[in-house]
């Protein structure tokens, strides 16, 4: 939950400019992202998330760090992609 | 041994183990605080005290979100929950979380509608579709959660959504610092700040801490290099007879921080007066509410909140943990009567409590492990 999850844009939503789908280990669910209004992401690019928003832009190796660092906690980040399979963020 | 498998670059933690050991003193003791709780978890993943010399200490602060809830709002959250007009929503890491008379999981078994959630979105979502009922958001969480609520809230307030409320436990890290710094348990030498919660504070609320107090930060990664590298910098700002605030952690956070977040925070919530931290007590400033502009989605204000004060149960020393006074394996139920599974204090429930990452991944350097105990 405080820790960051990586996850790659695929795409903008249409008529939503806040919201994007992005994959997190390969889970594809539709997150906020707003908070990067100043620069926000292209698709192709990774962002972190933390609760369903987007908080900072990241480069494709960190997010591979990043995605080390959370599976190697193990069950939290399973139950967290477990938890972002269920959202249905709209 | 496990650790040093894992490791990518053994040779360059070993290299800068070497060049934080040559800056050691002789006959010093140096004590860095990870205020951040995904930073205990790498160093005890890794073994990173092991890297260190011995003269050189970790202590673990008090950045678990989860951990540093008072048993208090666990029982104003269950009394809210109780009410049969109300769907609770709550993250995960907080379903486990014991109050006095068990946690969101207990309530929910016994028929108590609390839902789990990914996002506060979700909550929104489950509002929208119970126009019936009062759907409350128990929001926990430092400045890396605190931005998506106040987002869902605004969100909320555009829609003209009235079943939405948010039971606000926000905290901010940087009152906590201080209250550690004033604290005469502790005397610490200069601190390995949190990595996500800077993505949105940035690094300038630091600043005091080594103006004020002359201890250097330096703000750090997840990864055990990082780690590592940060206590390189530390030692480096000590011998020089420096303190300042640095970033080893630049490819992720903005020395300002995320402004967009920040602005959305101050725009639907204020500093409280004070809030009741575990195991650290009463702080000032600490915490935020719903601002009076927002009034109509603060389930503080909506609904009766019985907010007692309760006292941790006595076997179970989180308090000192949170602190750093007292090293995970110290407290007495440890490992014992408080595990993952059976939890009675907080370290314990969440991964990024000391407790937890300790238990699950134990040290192997045991025979240090004893020494530090037997000290």
């Amino acid at each position: 939950m405080c820790l960051g999850i990586p996850g790659e844009v695929i795409e903008f939503v249409s008529d939503q400019p806040d919201l994007a789908k992005v994959d997190v280990s390969g889970v594809r669910r539709v997150i906020n992202v707003g908070l990067l209004a100043d620069d926000p992401p292209k698709p192709g690019e990774w962002v972190l998330i933390h609760v369903g928003f987007a908080l900072s832009k990241i480069d494709e190796d960190e997010a591979a760090a990043a995605l080390e660092f959370l599976e190697g906690i193990g069950q939290a980040y399973e139950e967290e992609l477990a938890a972002l399979q269920e959202s249905m963020i709209e | 041994m496990k650790f040093v498998d894992e490791f990518r670059n053994a040779d360059q933690a070993h290299a800068l183990s070497a060049k934080i050991a040559a800056l050691c003193e002789p006959g010093r003791h140096y004590k860095f605080m990870e205020v951040c709780g995904g930073h205990t978890h790498t160093i005890y993943k890794h073994g990173l005290e092991d890297y260190l010399p011995e003269s050189v200490e970790l202590v673990h602060g008090p950045g678990c979100p989860v951990c540093v809830i008072p048993m208090g709002r666990v029982d104003d959250a269950m009394h809210l929950a109780s009410n049969p007009d109300v769907i609770m929503t709550s993250f995960g890491d907080m379903m486990r979380v014991p109050g006095s008379n068990g946690s969101f999981f207990d309530a929910k078994a016994q028929g108590t509608d609390i839902r789990m959630v990914y996002s506060p979105l979700d909550s929104l979502k489950i509002a929208r579709q119970n126009p019936d009922k009062r759907v409350v958001f128990m929001a926990i969480g430092f400045e890396t959660t605190a931005p998506s609520t106040a987002m869902t809230v605004l969100r909320a307030a555009a829609e003209g959504l009235e079943n939405f409320s948010v039971f606000c436990n926000h905290v901010t890290i940087v009152p906590a610092i201080k209250a550690i710094l004033d604290s005469p348990d502790l005397r610490l030498d200069g601190f390995i700040g949190p990595g996500h919660v800077s993505t949105v504070i940035g690094c300038r609320p630091y600043e005091f801490i080594a103006r004020d107090y002359g201890k250097p930060v330096v703000v750090a990664g997840f990864e055990p290099l990082d780690i590592l590298q940060s206590i390189y910098m530390l030692m480096l700002q000590l011998s020089e007879g420096r303190s300042v605030i640095e970033n080893q952690y630049t490819r992720v956070v903005p020395w300002d921080g995320n402004v967009v977040a920040l602005q959305a925070i101050g725009q639907t919530m204020e500093l409280r007066p004070y809030f009741e931290w575990r195991g650290l007590g009463f702080i000032s400033h600490s915490a935020l509410r719903m601002r009076e502009d927002y009034a109509r989605f603060d389930a503080e204000l909506l609904f009766d909140v019985p907010g007692v004060r309760v006292a941790d149960p006595k076997a179970c020393q989180c308090g000192e943990v949170l602190k750093g006074v007292l090293k995970p394996w110290e407290c007495k139920v440890f490992g014992t009567a408080c595990t993952p599974e059976t939890p009675i204090g907080t370290c314990m429930v969440s991964p990024e409590g000391a407790c937890a990452a300790y238990y699950n991944f134990g040290r192997l350097n045991r025979q240090r492990v004893k020494e530090v105990s037997n000290s």
